[in-house]
């Protein structure tokens, strides 16, 4: 029994792989599975789960970016589209594919699938794996934030069945925007983070040596994302990682994949929609305090007189309805 | 705040409140604020060289309640809802209670039919709260998405610094997107791109100027001229289900005169589809 789903059994594997302790090693580890360089990457899924597969090139734009592949192919008889962050795995492809860094064209590449997904009604499969967006300065001309955020945009409209399934690390915005998707699954020894620990330790600890302790901090492990609700379902993978043998764990991914893309057909495309974007909409944790427990709540009359020059909400006029 | 917070010699533009900032916006209007209760939360118990909860005591100590306020507006005369960013709030950093204010804001507008206008001065998702704040990106464009049913405007300005997951979500989705002078605007900070790619970045990387010029942004506003200027995108997009349409400053003459017409072509018509007989709602006469 492979099939890893929100229940009982996921329960089981994320306690058995709960990387909770304070010293962060647990995680660490996990990071290096995650990047390891024989963990299987899209293409290496693509081959072993699809009979056929056929990749669009370029965002008809500009360029094609070989960091994003994009593709239609068949799985178990269905036409389904595929996109996912292809890192390379020797020194030259590495280059060639950008560590997996896409660039805004890989995305609106994407965006020109997603398009072709809703036409034909295949279902969307995203596999993420990406250290983050390139951070290039023709990049940013280009719109690289909102080439991010369309990409986002595209995934909440699409009316087809989506799931986006973390295969490797996902960090930050370069991840995210394949990360839209009606089930969002994770590998056993993947990350998903608002930024790689090095960056991470870059910004918070002015130090680019502190990538430990950032690890430990952000604890970014499949078992936690799916504490946090992160993710829906964390996928087993074999002995030892998924560079181990790929073919078991492309095998145990698509017990999952199958099974979920089956019942989200049967939903109608409106209650896709409408549940994906709950499912957003829901994410996060705040504290409301009451008005009275000494939190100011401002209410301003004519700007610039009464709105104090400080900006502070105790000099503002309380507002008892509020 | 003197000149709206703009140095009267070279046009330098400081950084302004987000309080400060919708007063501007409502021009000595009133405005009152929303969801002030929402307060940051700690989920993963973070801690990098402070804990997490310490940066927002801290923060909220000096008077700040989070990195976004809220508020229900009239700008020139159009009923609208702000939200505007608060750079000085843990570097305006968005988290669950930015993601959660920024949804509510654009909720409310849309179930009222009113603009939303967003201000955004962010260094981008707040780390503290890891993949969390990560998830307030998707969250925001949700939001967006509501409006884009709602057919109620969004207009982005972009104040400095405007960065990463902020740019990459709902800032870059506005229907009319306007920057400050010399805002920085990026997904990756200059810094960042140095240190990754070693690149030699020119001296204006990023700047709102710029970023017109990529063809982001559609305009570089003077602060002082913003509210004039949302106020007359809206006055041009006022039309069919959008929102209510904002009684004619400029145009007052032709107004009495086109009310006056109506009112003669028209007799006895309901009062509420007289009022609709505005200028810049003449085509929807029937």
């Amino acid at each position: 029994m492979s099939v890893v789903r929100r229940g009982r059994f996921t329960r089981k594997i994320t306690a058995k792989i709960s990387p909770d302790r304070s010293d962060g090693d647990d995680v660490w580890d996990v990071i290096q599975l995650a990047r390891h360089q024989d963990r299987p990457y899209p293409l290496d899924y693509v081959q072993r789960l699809m009979t056929d597969f056929e990749e669009i090139h370029g965002d008809r734009l500009l360029s094609d970016d070989p960091a994003l592949v994009c593709g239609v192919g068949r799985y178990h008889g269905r036409p389904v589209a595929v996109i996912g962050h292809q890192k390379g795995r020797d020194t030259n492809e590495r280059t060639f594919r950008n560590f997996g860094m896409p660039s805004p064209e890989g995305y609106r590449k994407g965006m020109r699938l997603m398009e072709l997904a809703a036409k034909f009604d295949l279902d969307l499969i995203t596999l993420i794996d990406t250290p983050g967006a390139y951070p290039g300065a023709g990049a940013e001309e280009r719109g690289q934030g909102g080439a991010i955020a369309r990409s986002m945009q595209a995934m909440l409209r699409l009316p087809v069945p989506t799931v986006a399934v973390v295969i490797g690390e996902g960090s930050s915005g370069g991840a995210l925007a394949l990360g839209v998707a009606d089930r969002v699954v994770m590998l056993e020894n993947t990350t998903y983070s608002v930024i790689s620990p090095e960056g991470g330790s870059a910004i918070l600890w002015r130090d680019a040596g502190r990538a430990r302790d950032a690890a430990a901090a952000f604890r970014p492990t499949a078992a936690n994302c799916y504490r946090w609700g992160v993710a829906d379902a964390v996928v087993p993978e074999p002995p030892g990682g998924a560079h181990e043998d790929a073919d078991e764990a492309a095998r145990l991914l698509d017990t999952y994949l199958d099974r979920t893309l089956s019942e989200l057909r049967r939903l109608t495309d409106a209650e896709r929609r409408t549940r994906r974007r709950e499912r957003f909409r829901r994410m996060g944790v705040y504290r409301e305090v009451p008005p009275e427990g000494g939190a100011a709540i401002a209410s301003g009359r004519a700007g610039r007189s009464a709105s104090s020059p400080n900006d502070h909400p105790a000099q503002g006029k309380r507002d008892p309805s509020s | 705040m003197h000149n709206w917070g703009v140095c009267t010699s070279c046009d330098h533009h400081f950084p302004v409140g987000p309080r400060e900032r919708i007063a501007q916006l409502a021009d000595g209007g009133e405005w009152t604020e929303l969801w002030g209760e929402l307060r940051a939360s700690d989920p993963l118990r973070f801690t990098d060289l402070q804990p997490y909860v310490e940066r927002v005591e801290r923060a909220e100590a000096s008077g700040m309640a989070e990195a976004i306020v809220t508020a229900e507006l009239s700008l020139r005369g159009v009923p609208s809802v702000a939200a505007v960013m608060d750079f000085g709030f843990l570097g305006g950093s968005m988290g669950s209670v930015v993601g959660e204010k920024f949804a509510r804001a654009a909720g409310r507008s849309a179930e009222k039919g009113r603009p939303l206008i967003v201000v955004t001065a962010s260094g981008g998702a707040r780390m503290q709260e890891g993949v969390i704040a990560l998830m307030q990106m998707a969250k925001t464009v949700v939001a967006v998405e509501n409006l884009r049913e709602a057919r109620a405007p969004l207009i982005v300005v972009l104040a400095h610094p405007t960065t990463g997951g902020v740019w990459a979500s709902f800032a870059s989705l506005g229907d009319f997107t306007y920057a400050e002078p010399g805002a920085l605007i990026a997904f990756s900070g200059p810094r960042v791109i140095e240190q990754t790619t070693r690149e030699k970045l020119p001296p204006d990387f990023g700047l709102a100027e710029a970023q017109l010029h990529n063809g982001q942004v559609d305009a570089v506003v003077d602060r002082r001229e913003l509210p004039a200027r949302i106020g007359h995108v809206l006055g041009i997009l006022d039309r069919p289900r959008g929102f209510d349409p904002p009684p004619a400053i400029q145009w007052a003459h032709q107004s009495r005169e086109r009310a006056s017409r109506a009112a003669q072509a028209l007799p006895g018509l309901p009062r509420r589809l007289a009022d609709r007989l505005r200028p810049n709602s003449d085509r929807r006469a029937p």
